[in-house]
């Protein structure tokens, strides 16, 4: 059972108003939104290092900030890793020396993970020596990661951390994130405004635009909510899949992925039989036909039964959302109300829902 | 050198480096405390400090030496307490001459060690707060460390300061050879005696010396302060 972290701050800074209540139990809370909106400063505010004008931040048992009765436990004292956007690293110590950096406050009375065991699980048994001047960036991100978990946080919280990164680094680095995440021992607060990054780490999502909370919900339910460009808003409506990478078809180069609506194909290299997958098909990339088509390019047609109809409220009645359900998984499609009507859909009725796209997320 | 140099000059030339020794060593605590102060502190009478500090910098160095005898002389209120609750006498003595040094060094020490602590990057003492470092802790362990060549380099011309010094030494504790006669209240009794040059000659080269070592090994620090403060 991961700490359950309270956010309720109000803080104003600048010309940005912070206005942001949320209580989380997930083992990842990912803080969305744009540049700009106030993620890094309610971080911030998380670790101690900026001091709330009114609220509370509570992460277990352990009251962290209160206005109400005055309190305001120190950064040094909260016990909160820190992953920066700049690694951070001290100039002057060795690799080695950065990693101990914190453990040494830590103090001896509690058991932290092992030395010898995070220099492994984050490869860096060959950089111990080094100076960080002399580190690549994701080299450096990596030792910052392993520096705050040697600390023994209660709490990691992670500030964009592959947004100095190229795209390779970016995925090596969101591995070991991941890895970290599934270990779950320490919860994590991941401040980020890429899609990719919330679909592959999110348990739990606060949307954040302009210093104001717009959502707060388990992923799954705030998916909708995350355009494409990653605006957030009232979007449509997404569902994300656990797949698993069944087989690899050499002729054609397509992946066979088992899911919880059945299997689906798609062209993606660099997968491998067995491998753990998530996807996210957007409510607009599936259509939907009474018999299954013949002579048709798409390859993914998943049987279901149409559970719900709801009409789009953008204010001209002229799209649907369809919920539909094959075997135990519910999925959306958004289809014209004509359409509707033409097919004569309503709840209960067997469909064929062609699935035009599915964004691979891992 | 002791060839080289006639007794009466290395007597001269070891009081200074004593006087500037003892001065450096003795100004270094408060040098980092006010430096530190002034780069990160925020209080009321910041600008009256800074002002107070730089003083000695702009005031011509009689002026400061004389202030110094009304303060530490045998009937200065500071003086006369010292004598009495320690029986320290400042005047006329060797340790006055350590004294004004210091005062005279020390704009130029506090200048260096504050520039760079201004340099070293608060992002990473942030970094070291979320690592559980405390304030103490984090000064001691990333700010002092990373502004080190900065220190070097204010000890170093503190030093070079305090070595030269002239006016305000010759006021305060006056030019008694092997008492408060450093190198340059050597160097003036020399002009002011027939037949002294080639003392003074001597005296000006080794303090030409000294001061260029000075000014190389400053230069050199603060190159390498740069290079270790830029983040990582």
């Amino acid at each position: 059972m991961s700490a359950r972290l309270e956010v309720d701050i109000r803080h104003r800074l600048g010309a940005l108003s912070l206005d942001v209540a949320f209580a989380s139990a997930g083992p990842v809370t990912v803080l969305f939104g744009r540049s700009g909106s106030g993620k890094t400063s309610l971080a911030n505010i998380i670790a101690g290092l900026i001091r709330p004008d009114a609220g509370r931040v509570v992460c277990g048992d352990t009251v962290l900030a209160d206005s109400g009765t005055r309190l305001f436990l120190p950064a040094h004292r909260r016990r909160i890793g820190y992953v920066f956007q700049d690694a951070r690293l001290f100039p002057h110590l060795t690799v080695r020396r950065n990693l101990l950096y914190g453990r040494w406050f830590a103090g001896r009375g509690e058991a932290g993970p092992p030395f010898d065991r995070m220099v492994d699980l984050l490869g860096l048994g060959a950089l111990l020596d080094r100076r960080p001047d002399s580190l690549s960036g994701g080299e450096k991100q990596r030792v910052a990661i392993g520096r705050a978990l040697l600390a023994q946080p209660r709490l990691l919280v992670m500030d964009e951390p592959l947004a100095s990164l190229d795209e390779g680094r970016k995925d090596e680095i969101l591995g070991h994130i991941e890895q970290i995440a599934a270990a779950a021992t320490v919860p994590i607060v991941y401040v980020t405004h890429s899609v990719r990054e919330v679909i592959r780490l999110a348990s739990h999502l606060a949307l954040i635009d302009n210093g104001r909370l717009q959502a707060f919900g388990p992923l799954a339910a705030m998916l909708g909510r995350i355009g494409p460009a990653g605006e957030t808003g009232p979007g449509e409506p997404v569902v994300l899949l656990d797949a698993v990478v069944a087989g690899i078809d050499p002729v054609f180069g397509l992946a066979h992925l088992e899911t919880g609506i059945g299997g689906i194909e798609i062209a993606r290299a660099g997968l491998r039989p067995g491998q753990r997958v998530r996807i996210r098909i957007l409510a607009s990339d599936v259509m939907l036909a009474l018999r299954a088509p013949e002579a048709i390019s798409a390859r993914n047609l998943i049987a279901a039964e149409v559970v719900d109809l709801q009409p789009v409220p953008d204010g001209t009645n002229a799209r649907v959302d369809v919920h539909l359900r094959a075997g135990d998984t519910a999925f959306p499609a958004r289809i014209t109300a004509k359409a509707r009507h033409e097919l004569g859909l309503a709840p209960g009725a067997r469909v064929v829902a062609v699935i035009k796209s599915v964004a691979i997320e891992s | 050198m002791a060839g080289w140099l006639s007794a009466e000059e290395l007597v001269a030339l070891r009081l200074s480096l004593t006087v500037a020794g003892v001065a450096v060593a003795a100004s270094l605590p408060f040098g980092v405390l006010v430096a530190f102060l002034l780069a990160r502190g925020r209080f009321r009478g910041k600008a009256v400090l800074d002002a107070v500090v730089h003083l000695p910098l702009i005031l011509p160095p009689v002026v400061t030496g004389y202030l110094l005898l009304l303060a530490f002389g045998r009937k200065g209120p500071v003086g006369q307490w010292l004598n009495d609750w320690f029986g320290i006498v400042l005047s006329f003595r060797w340790t006055g001459a350590v004294l004004a040094a210091a005062v005279m060094g020390f704009p130029l020490m506090v200048r260096a060690i504050r520039l760079s602590l201004e340099a070293v990057d608060g992002r990473l003492e942030d970094a070291a707060a979320t690592l559980g470092a405390s304030a103490i802790w984090t000064f001691l362990t990333i700010t002092l460390p990373l502004a080190f060549p900065g220190l070097l380099a204010g000890m170093i011309l503190c030093f070079a300061k305090a070595m030269g010094e002239f006016g305000a030494t010759i006021t305060f504790v006056s030019n008694i050879p092997g008492e408060t006669q450093t190198l340059p209240t050597a160097i003036y009794t020399f002009t002011q005696t027939p037949g002294g040059e080639a003392g003074a000659l001597r005296l000006t080269l080794v303090s030409v010396a000294l001061s260029v070592a000075a000014l190389v090994a400053s230069e050199v620090l603060a190159r390498s302060l740069r290079l270790r403060t830029a983040a990582a």
